[in-house]
């Protein structure tokens, strides 16, 4: 029998969700597997903007940034429900990165890092100053998202980290359906395409600009999304959250992992969220390991991880 | 009038640094195409490794020496590991390979060093001059020179001598000049030594004033790189004038507006100078072939 890749991507996800818990020894297991999905949407959006368009982000983690203090500051400030907020950071990410994207999205390759990085930077900085309304370095308390206390009294009752193992993994699953649904769309096809070649692109009639800015925007929702649940899911969140550092992490992730498809990155987004966990065996040397696996990646696994050694193993098959 | 001297003295002083750190960033990238994020980790090494030596007993001018020569041998090093075998990669790649790098130089340097914060002594003592009512540190003014005597080192050995039109000419068309004969993969190294010779040089003049820690590298290379960008990637005047730039908006920005957001008009004013010229400054207006 033959299945596309798409079901094949949406399988295997959907069975390491739900099997992996068999395996856990401790509750703990649930937490880093729930750090592991919410890494991996913000991963799924700079797939679409990297992996489909070729367009560089350095500033992503500013949109996470905005996501994560909208569902700190709009219930309290608004009243708004902090599942409501999650869509609203979301909302307003999407338009922040429609009205940046315009102007940085014609610079190209370094120029377009810089620039984002720029904006990423701002981001970060506006939440660490505001001491105001954000607390400042220090970070400031999320409200509870309530959908755990609702389970229970329909009769599904979760521990905290249970709950948000699942949450944050169908969200991550949802996340994954819609990329790989993009991928194969029209829109999808023609981003490819302009990352192939800018001006092939062009001469059979894509609106160049018109896509990356979609794929700008679609990621940089992604990016608020994860922000989100990150926030709600730890209850509590820092201007870390947009740091610089947050944005190569998720680059990193995706490229280590293999950009170009959505399973590959999410991949990614496993290995480098297990790794400074297991690291911790390494004591001071933790940093130096972690450098060279990411130098060792790039120069022996080019395309990242999960292609190079699917590769691999189709290559014995033959 | 004499507090817009004193900006501008605390501003050159910066800006002296950063252009240093982006004078690295353009000739790593004329010679490979590499944005080096671990530049910034050079500068770091410079200021550490003139401390330790110091504190081991070595006179501070041979302290001096032998940081930037270790730190050059270390470019060095990282180019043939990392660099080199990694020919032909993406950018993205590239930029998570030098990224590695740092972060893997920075995880070494806690190692030796330990997380405290290190200084040593001023080359020309710690009285400030008084300039028509500002003052400046002598140091400074080591910083400053240094910027200037590298820059016109450097104009002179990219104008006027061999190795040095040999290194333009592989920025040019790396083919081209292999065919004439030029050792490309020599180029490389030695603009990978220099790169890093430059950026431990400004850790070694910047650290009595600035001081130093394992984790000051990011920031200089975010900055250094901004400088860059600025002028235009892969032209030296345009780092050295990006460089200068972005020092002086963020001393100017501290002074007269916020200092909290002194770190962010100087990206505040690349975006908008990028949104006007996508090239920077001083870049060349690319044509792709298609």
């Amino acid at each position: 029998m033959k299945i596309s890749a798409k079901s094949a991507t949406l399988l295997v996800l959907v069975v390491l969700v739900a099997l992996s818990p068999l395996l856990f020894p401790s509750n703990f297991y649930y937490r880093v597997g729930a750090l592991i999905f919410v890494n991996a949407i913000a991963v799924t959006g700079i797939v679409i903007l990297t992996g489909y368009a070729g367009q560089v982000s350095l500033g992503h983690a500013g949109f996470a940034g905005i996501g994560a203090y909208a569902c700190a500051l709009a219930p309290v400030h608004w009243g708004i429900h902090p599942g409501l907020a999650l869509f609203l950071g979301a909302g307003i990410s999407g338009v922040l990165a429609y009205l940046v994207g315009r102007p940085i999205l014609r610079l190209h390759g370094y120029y377009l890092g810089v620039a984002t990085l720029g904006f990423g930077i701002l981001v970060a900085m506006i939440l660490t100053n505001e001491r105001g309304l954000t607390r400042g370095p220090d970070g400031i308390d999320v409200p509870d998202l309530g959908l755990r206390a609702l389970l229970g009294e329909l009769g599904l009752s979760l521990s905290n980290g249970q709950f948000w193992y699942f949450f944050t993994g169908l969200c991550m699953i949802l996340g994954a359906w819609i990329a790989l649904n993009l991928h194969d769309s029209p829109t999808g096809r023609a981003l490819r395409a302009l990352h192939g070649s800018e001006v092939a692109a062009r001469t059979v009639g894509i609106d160049v600009a018109q896509l990356k800015l979609r794929a700008f925007v679609i990621s940089a929702v992604y990016a608020s999304i994860s922000g989100s649940l990150l926030a709600l899911q730890n209850r509590f969140v820092t201007p870390d959250v947009a740091g610089f550092m947050h944005s190569i992490e998720m680059v990193t992730m995706a490229v280590l992992g293999g950009v170009g498809s959505v399973l590959g990155a999410i991949f990614g987004a496993a290995i480098l969220t297990l790794l400074p966990q297991v690291l911790t065996v390494f004591a001071e040397y933790e940093h130096m390991v972690l450098g060279l696996v990411m130098i060792l990646v790039m120069i022996f696994l080019r395309e990242g991880l999960l292609p190079s050694i699917l590769k691999k193993l189709r290559g014995k098959d033959e | 009038m004499s507090e817009l001297l004193q900006f501008l003295f605390s501003g050159v002083t910066v800006g002296a640094v950063y252009a240093l750190v982006a004078l690295g960033f353009t000739i790593i990238y004329n010679a490979s195409d590499v944005v080096n994020f671990a530049q910034g980790e050079f500068v770091m090494l410079g200021g550490m490794i003139t401390f330790a030596a110091h504190a081991a007993g070595l006179p501070l001018p041979l302290a001096a020496i032998s940081a930037i020569v270790l730190t050059a041998a270390l470019g060095v090093a990282m180019n043939k590991l990392a660099i080199e075998p990694a020919r032909g990669a993406p950018v993205v790649s590239l930029i998570i390979i030098t990224i590695g790098a740092s972060i893997f130089i920075q995880g070494a340097a806690q190692i030796a060093f330990g997380k405290q914060i290190h200084s040593y002594p001023a080359f020309s003592g710690d009285t400030p001059i008084r300039v028509a009512g500002a003052t400046i540190l002598p140091q400074s003014l080591w910083v400053i020179g240094g910027a200037v005597a590298v820059f016109i080192a450097l104009w002179l050995f990219f104008t006027r001598t061999l190795l040095g039109r040999a290194v333009l000419a592989t920025s040019n068309n790396r083919l081209a000049a292999q065919l004439v004969g030029i050792n490309t993969n020599f180029v490389m190294t030695l603009s990978f030594a220099l790169s890093a010779g430059i950026g431990a040089l400004a850790g070694v003049l910047a650290t009595p004033i600035t001081l130093t820690a394992y984790n000051v590298g990011i920031a200089f290379a975010l900055k250094g790189f901004a400088g860059a960008m600025l002028g235009g990637m892969g032209n030296p005047k345009g780092a050295l004038v990006g460089g200068f730039a972005i020092g002086l908006i963020e001393a100017l920005t501290a002074g007269y507006l916020s200092s909290t957001y002194k770190d962010a008009a100087a990206f505040v004013v690349i975006l908008a100078v990028l949104f006007f010229m996508p090239q920077g400054l001083f870049g060349r207006k690319s044509t792709d072939r298609v």
